[in-house]
């Protein structure tokens, strides 16, 4: 069984910021050591290496660099951001099997001052760009907007619950020096007359463009208790990619607003000794405000088409019923792919958060929504 | 503009448009309409397949209006619509496209304002860049 069989007991990160001048592989170095180092685990221990696709650095050069000794096991998982908690859990799996015994997973990034993807017209000219980007259907923005007219039009979301979600990230973020919208707030005005990126998504929907990395470390629970941290165990972990699914552009299903949350959520909860109920903090993957309560939805923290009426009363916010992105997630701490939601979800349960709910005991952290997505449940 | 890149799956569409017909693949055995083409049906894994004309009357299912920044072609068009069109044969058959006031016309041809969900369009074709590709107007001119 996965259940609490391993746990993460390091974490590291660089600086986040618009631009950095080190490379990708040096930021990757940098966060891995540094989750090696908070561990107090030596890198020549590291035998277990898991990352997501659109990943620059790879584990050969990783493993060189920072003296690993032989590795066991390591595996990349597809798909991008929807690929973040399946690194922890594909390492979880492998060391509760006894194929590694230190796992690690790191994700780098220089989307800040590298290249926009949806700027390459060679990479997204092929299938199945053939049916959408001859359309102007371009960015990621473009195509979570669809979704997001779709989900407003048949249950009455409003832009005031995607400005709730904004505000909560930012409210978060302005709590986090090491967040990129650390003390610059947010209000509704800024959001309401903000320029459009893709109507009716504008640009507080939107997550940031960053530079910057981080990464975690995994071992066995017997371990875990030797290691310098408290540990956070790995409760349950899944994967989701529901039938007829389409990447981004998943609107060839039978019902496209309900997305590969739903199906990991499922396994998720099947293997969980709690549910939705029980868990004090979520950190639920925010390239775009609509995923939220999209996320909402699947995860099983309210009915279908309530996910928008969810965000009402401050329930996002420290004190309120799902105290969400408590570092200020992709929208407002920086956007890595995800993986910052990881270590905040291990920040919130070693009690180190810089919005700290008291006592959380138990984290959700989800991966990217509206493509083929991954989640994990973590616990003190 | 960005041209369709095809693959064998789905040339057949584009050939199709280029004669001025909306055709959708479809299992030759049990009937089931399917998009974006694939090799074998999913309902009943037959390999066998056809392309069946379409209506080329639909429903605007949702809608965006994408701004800068944004491909240089594309840009000078914005803010501009991309809609999806839930097909009149089978809703769950739906293609992203634009709505033109004229099949050749730019993409921010008609008003805003005039676009909703579940508006009545009709497929029209026009030539971009050696490319025929589909285009919607509104049913209601």
């Amino acid at each position: 069984m996965l259940k609490d069989a391993t746990a993460i007991v390091g974490i590291g990160q660089t600086a986040f910021a618009k631009q950095l001048p080190e490379t990708e592989k040096t930021l990757a170095c940098r966060a891995i050591l540094a989750a090696l180092d908070d561990a107090g685990i030596a890198p020549s221990e590291v035998d277990g290496f898991a990352s997501y696709t659109m990943e620059e650095t790879d584990e050969v050069e990783v493993a060189k660099a920072i003296g690993a000794g032989d590795v066991t096991f390591f595996s990349k998982v597809g798909y991008g951001g929807g690929g973040s908690c399946a690194t922890v859990g594909h390492l979880a799996a492998a060391i509760a099997t006894g194929q590694a015994s230190v796992g690690v997973a790191w994700r780098s990034r220089k989307r800040g001052s590298g290249p926009r993807p949806w700027k390459n017209t060679a990479v997204q000219l092929p299938t199945p760009g053939q049916w959408t980007r001859p359309f102007g259907l371009l960015r990621p923005a473009d195509e979570i907007g669809m979704l997001a007219r779709r989900y407003m039009h048949e249950y009455g979301a409003t832009r005031d619950h995607l400005f709730n979600v904004a505000l909560a990230c930012r409210n978060r973020a302005n709590q986090n020096p090491a967040a990129i919208m650390y003390e610059r707030p947010l209000t509704r005005e800024m959001y309401m007359t903000s320029r459009w990126i893709s109507d009716p998504l504008c640009l507080f929907d939107n997550c940031l463009e960053t530079d910057g990395a981080l990464a975690c470390v995994i071992v066995g629970a017997e371990r875990a208790r030797d290691c310098r941290q408290k540990p956070v165990y790995v409760h349950s972990a899944a994967q989701g990619l529901p039938s007829q699914h389409h990447g981004m552009v998943n609107y060839w299903n039978d019902d496209p607003l309900s997305g590969p949350a739903w199906t990991a959520a499922r396994h998720l909860w099947k293997q969980a000794d709690f549910g939705p109920q029980d868990v004090d903090v979520a950190q639920i993957y925010d390239a775009f405000t609509p995923l939220v309560p999209l996320s909402l939805e699947g995860y099983g923290f309210c009915g279908r088409g309530e996910g928008g009426a969810f965000t009402e009363g401050g329930a996002l916010e420290i004190g309120g019923r799902l105290p969400l992105n408590t570092g200020g997630g992709g929208l407002s701490e920086a956007y890595v792919h995800g993986f910052n939601l990881i270590n905040e979800g291990v920040k919130q349960l070693r009690g180190t958060s810089t919005a700290q709910v008291p006592d959380a005991a138990t984290c959700l952290v989800t991966a990217g929504e509206g493509v083929p997505t991954s989640a994990v449940l973590l616990r003190s | 503009m960005l041209t369709p890149v095809t693959d064998e799956d789905g040339a057949p569409f584009w050939e199709y448009a280029a004669q001025g017909e909306l055709r959708v693949q479809s299992c030759a055995d049990c009937g089931e309409l399917r998009f974006p083409p694939r090799p074998c049906c999913p309902h009943c894994q037959s390999f066998a397949s056809e392309w069946r004309l379409m209506s080329g009357r639909g429903r605007i299912w949702s809608y965006v209006f994408p701004h800068p920044p944004l491909l240089p072609d594309y840009a000078a068009q914005a803010p501009y619509n991309a809609v999806i069109v839930e097909l009149a044969e089978d809703p769950r058959i739906r293609l992203v496209g634009n709505v033109v006031a004229t099949p050749d016309a730019a993409l921010d041809s008609v008003d805003p304002a005039r676009l909703r969900i579940g508006a009545g369009v009709r497929v029209a074709f026009t030539e971009v860049d050696g490319t025929t590709v589909p285009r919607w107007r509104l049913e209601r001119g």
